[in-house]
Parts: C-alpha cells; sequence; structure tokens
C-alpha cells in the first residue's frame, strides 16, 4: 500500500447529525478544523487543541469525544453529532436544564459539556446521580461556574430524560 | 490555535496492508491519536505519512491457550469496563480506566498506551519554550536538563498500562516485513527516552497477552496526580501478589511490583523474595515493600511536580495500594 506524494485533499463522507455530508478535507487538518472552517459548524469550540480542556467535545458514533485529537479523514464512514445536532421541535432538556440552572456563565465550555453528558445519559438510560455526572465530564473543564450548577443540570436534565426515582 | 505540521494518511484495512504503509521512509502509525497528534501539533516529530490503524480488526478480547488476549486497538474505555479484563487482570482494567479522562479513553487504544511517547517537562512544551532553552537530548539538542552533564535520555514512560501489564508478566506480538514475534513486555522497553522501545520502524503491535493466573491473587494499581482526571501520573505503581488461597490474609506465593513514570522504562522492584510466605494483611509486609521500593526507585525532576515530593509519597502510595487491597478481602477485582 503507498500513498501517493501528493495528497492534496481528501474527500471524506460520514453522517454529520444524522445527514449523509461529502466534505473534502486536507490531511493534516482535525475534525475540529473540518466542522468549524468547511462546515461552519461554530457551536464546537476550539480550546486548548491537544485534548486537555473538552470544549471540542462531540460524539463520534455516539461517544464523547475530543474532535481536537480526530483526523477529519479518520471520520470516513462513520457518525458525528455536534452541538447543533441536539436540534429538535421542542429544547432538549439538557439545554432547558442548564438554562433553568443558569450552569453557563461565559459558555464556552457549554457545547463540550452537554455532548459529554447526552452521550453518557444515553447509554446510562436512568437518573444519574451526582458523583457519576462528576465522574462522566471529567475530561470538561469550565473555568466559570465551579462546576456546581453544571451538575444540577445535568442531574436535573437525566430526570427529565428518564424519570425521576425511576430505573 | 495549535495546527497540525502537513502530512498524508493511509487508511489499511488489514495488517499486510498496514505493515507495507509503514516500510514508507517517514511512516508513523496512529492508533487513537491523543498522545501523537498535541505532540505533533508542538513539533515533536514531524512524519510524512500517518498510518491510521483503526479499520484494523485487532479490537478483540478473548481467553485463549490459557491467556487473556487484547488486541492493540482495544479502545481503554471498553478494556475498563470489560468482564473478561476485571475477571482474569483487574489490575490492567483499572490501570485503562485511568488514563487521561473519559472522552480521551474513548479514543485511545491499549496498543497506543503502551507505545506512548516518553515525557519530560523539558520537551512537552512548545517550539518556542525548547529553543529558548537550547533544546536536549530529545529535542534538537545535545544536552539533559534532568540531569546535568547526562548523555542519555531519562524522559518518563507515562503510560497507565505498561507497569500494569509487566507485573502480570504480559507479552506483545509485533507484525513486520520479516513476519510476527512476540516479545515479553518486561523487556521491551529500553532506558532511552529518545528510542524507548524496542518496536522496530517498520513493525505494527497487533496484541497483548496477559497468562492467566495460576492460582489466587490480588493485584492492582495505584495513579497519583494532581488533577482527578485527565493527567498524566505522577506516582504509578502496579502490584501483583499470588497466594496460597483465595483468603486475602493466605501466605504470598509470589510477588511483583513495577513502578512506572520514573525514567522511560517501568521499573521491576527487586528483593522481594523474602516476602514469601508473608501475609499482606501484616503491616510489616507494607512496610517491607514500601522500602524496597524507596530504596529502588527515584523520582527524576523530569515531569511537572516536585521530585523530591514524589520521592517521599511514592513508599506512602505502595502502602495505600497494599491497604485497600486488604480492605477489599474477598471482594477483588
Amino acid at each position: 500500500m503507498t500513498t501517493p506524494p501528493d495528497q492534496g485533499e481528501l474527500t471524506v463522507r460520514f453522517l454529520l447529525n444524522g445527514e449523509p455530508v461529502a466534505v473534502a478535507v486536507p490531511p493534516h487538518w482535525t475534525l475540529l478544523e473540518v466542522l468549524r472552517y468547511r462546515l461552519d459548524l461554530i457551536g464546537t469550540k476550539q480550546g486548548c487543541d491537544k485534548g486537555d480542556c473538552g470544549a471540542c467535545t462531540v460524539q463520534l458514533d455516539g461517544k464523547a469525544v475530543p474532535s481536537c485529537l480526530v483526523l477529519g479523514s479518520a471520520v470516513d464512514g462513520r457518525a458525528v453529532t455536534t452541538v447543533e445536532g441536539l436540534r429538535g421541535p421542542t429544547l432538549h432538556p439538557l439545554f432547558d436544564a442548564f438554562d433553568h440552572a443558569v450552569a453557563a456563565q461565559c459558555g464556552f465550555c457549554t457545547p463540550g459539556i452537554v455532548m459529554a453528558a447526552e452521550a453518557y445519559l444515553r447509554r446510562l438510560g436512568r437518573p444519574v446521580t451526582r458523583a457519576e455526572a462528576a465522574a462522566a465530564l471529567a475530561g470538561n473543564l469550565c473555568r466559570c461556574t465551579g462546576y456546581t450548577k453544571i451538575l444540577d443540570a445535568v442531574v436535573a436534565a437525566s430526570e427529565r430524560l428518564h424519570g425521576a426515582g425511576g430505573g | 490555535m495549535l495546527r497540525l505540521p502537513g502530512f498524508r494518511v493511509a487508511s489499511p484495512t488489514t495488517i499486510a496492508e498496514a505493515v507495507a504503509a509503514l516500510a514508507e521512509p517517514g511512516a508513523r502509525p496512529i492508533a487513537g491519536g491523543t498522545d501523537l497528534l498535541p505532540n505533533l501539533k508542538h513539533r515533536l516529530g514531524a512524519p510524512t505519512v500517518l498510518v491510521q490503524l483503526s479499520r484494523l480488526p485487532l479490537r478483540d478480547v478473548e481467553v485463549r491457550a490459557g491467556a487473556l488476549c487484547i488486541g492493540a486497538g482495544a479502545v481503554l474505555a471498553d478494556l475498563a469496563e470489560h468482564p473478561l479484563v476485571r475477571a482474569h487482570a483487574p489490575s490492567l482494567a483499572r490501570a485503562a480506566g485511568l488514563v487521561a479522562g473519559p472522552t480521551l479513553r474513548n479514543l485511545g487504544t491499549l496498543g497506543g498506551n503502551l507505545h506512548l511517547d516518553t515525557r519530560c517537562r523539558y520537551v512537552n512544551q512548545t517550539p518556542l519554550w525548547r529553543e529558548a532553552l537550547g533544546g536536549c537530548l530529545k529535542s534538537h539538542g545535545d544536552r539533559c536538563h534532568v540531569v546535568p552533564g547526562g548523555q542519555t535520555c531519562v524522559a518518563a514512560l507515562s503510560s497507565d498500562c505498561a507497569p500494569a501489564l509487566v507485573a502480570l508478566d504480559a507479552t506483545l506480538t509485533l507484525h513486520g516485513p520479516a513476519g510476527a514475534r512476540t516479545v515479553a513486555l518486561a523487556d521491551y522497553y529500553c532506558a532511552d527516552g529518545t528510542a524507548h522501545t524496542g518496536r522496530a520502524a517498520g513493525e505494527l503491535a497487533t496484541e497483548i497477552r496477559v497468562p492467566l493466573a495460576p492460582g489466587p491473587r490480588r493485584e492492582t494499581y495505584v495513579k497519583w496526580t494532581v488533577r482527578k482526571s485527565i493527567d498524566f501520573p505522577l506516582i504509578s505503581i502496579a502490584m501483583r501478589f499470588d497466594l496460597a488461597d483465595d483468603a486475602v490474609a493466605a501466605p504470598i506465593v509470589a510477588a511483583r511490583v513495577v513502578v512506572g513514570a520514573l525514567a522511560s522504562t517501568p521499573k521491576l522492584v527487586r528483593k522481594l523474595d523474602a516476602l514469601r510466605g508473608q501475609r499482606l494483611d501484616d503491616p510489616a509486609t507494607a512496610d517491607a515493600i514500601a522500602a524496597q521500593v524507596g530504596a529502588q526507585c527515584k523520582p527524576l525532576p523530569n515531569l511537572p511536580y516536585d521530585a523530591d515530593y514524589r520521592r517521599a509519597v511514592l513508599p506512602v502510595h505502595v502502602r495505600r495500594g497494599i491497604a485497600a487491597l486488604v480492605a477489599a478481602g474477598e471482594n477483588h477485582g
């Protein structure tokens, strides 16, 4: 297997927020760069750019990953969900809960935290405890809130999604 | 904003294709990318081709021929929760679950964790920072800032899984142009932070094998960092005790203690033979192990934390790890 000396741009086909897309990307671009600078999806934030902060968290095949550490070419044939993908006819319970709890201050970490929380809550399928929520969000930094209201919001959203006291 | 340098990518779907792609000069394998990509963003390395391993069939976990066999591409988050790993190598499950943070564990693989580049406070910095200091043995220079006058790079292997797997007598299988070979992980790492694994340039790690325990066993992995998530280990200790029966207070048949995050190799602690017949719940046992660890392992000022403090607390974490095993009693694994 050899690669051509000048690869140019690669055409990458994947499912983006449920819709098939094909986009030409330079081989050395990250998924984060493809989302923000080719697809104009700027909800995903560019923070530390080296996997420390979690601001760029998206879902790859349903799992929360830092998009700054995924090559754009690596998502060929896979499913990517960004914070824009949680839009629907009604407000997503996580968005609603973040609003009610005033869980966003500057808001820069919020899209990444929402994506990490959504992946965890969906997999858990029952109301989350505070400790579980904190462990699930251990890869997402927030420099404003002190996390208290973020955890309030995630716990409240999980009760809306999966029924308080159920499961 | 940190941009990657230019490179091409290859996306093989078979081991043979991957080995062929790795034969190209300047080719480097990329598994999860969580270690390689930040390093490339800091211009540590300049590969011409990245060979993506994520499409290779290397993710299986199974028990075969008396060993727990794990594909090198198995993802760390999956290993941390895998019933077979938790049953047969609980210290590996624990180590995998302590790597970085949850989102990085969704990308990182076991093969990748074993092949983390070594880290040093004088290396894992921006190019400007490194150049201001005149470089070092690992980064465009000829001197060591950790060991003045040192001729060998002492950057630290920060893998959480490597010490655990060495303590479990694991082996690693690699595929290369000349075929496959299997090496003991204990012999795989070299005391040179600039070239610290036995992987030849064109080789690909494919499988990790952990021999099943011959009898009752207690094992654990202890990691200490400043933050409770995200960080590389500052203290890293894997311990394994084979026991005469399944009670935690049973006589010790064999003990193996491996300390990581020192220099470029996991360090096997020696002179533990006197533990044979001792009991884990006897405080003298923990004291004896802690004393040997303290005498044989000297954390260096190569990681971003005070080396004197790390030396002082290393034996403390040995005692705490053993105390946790004793407290867990029969509810281990």
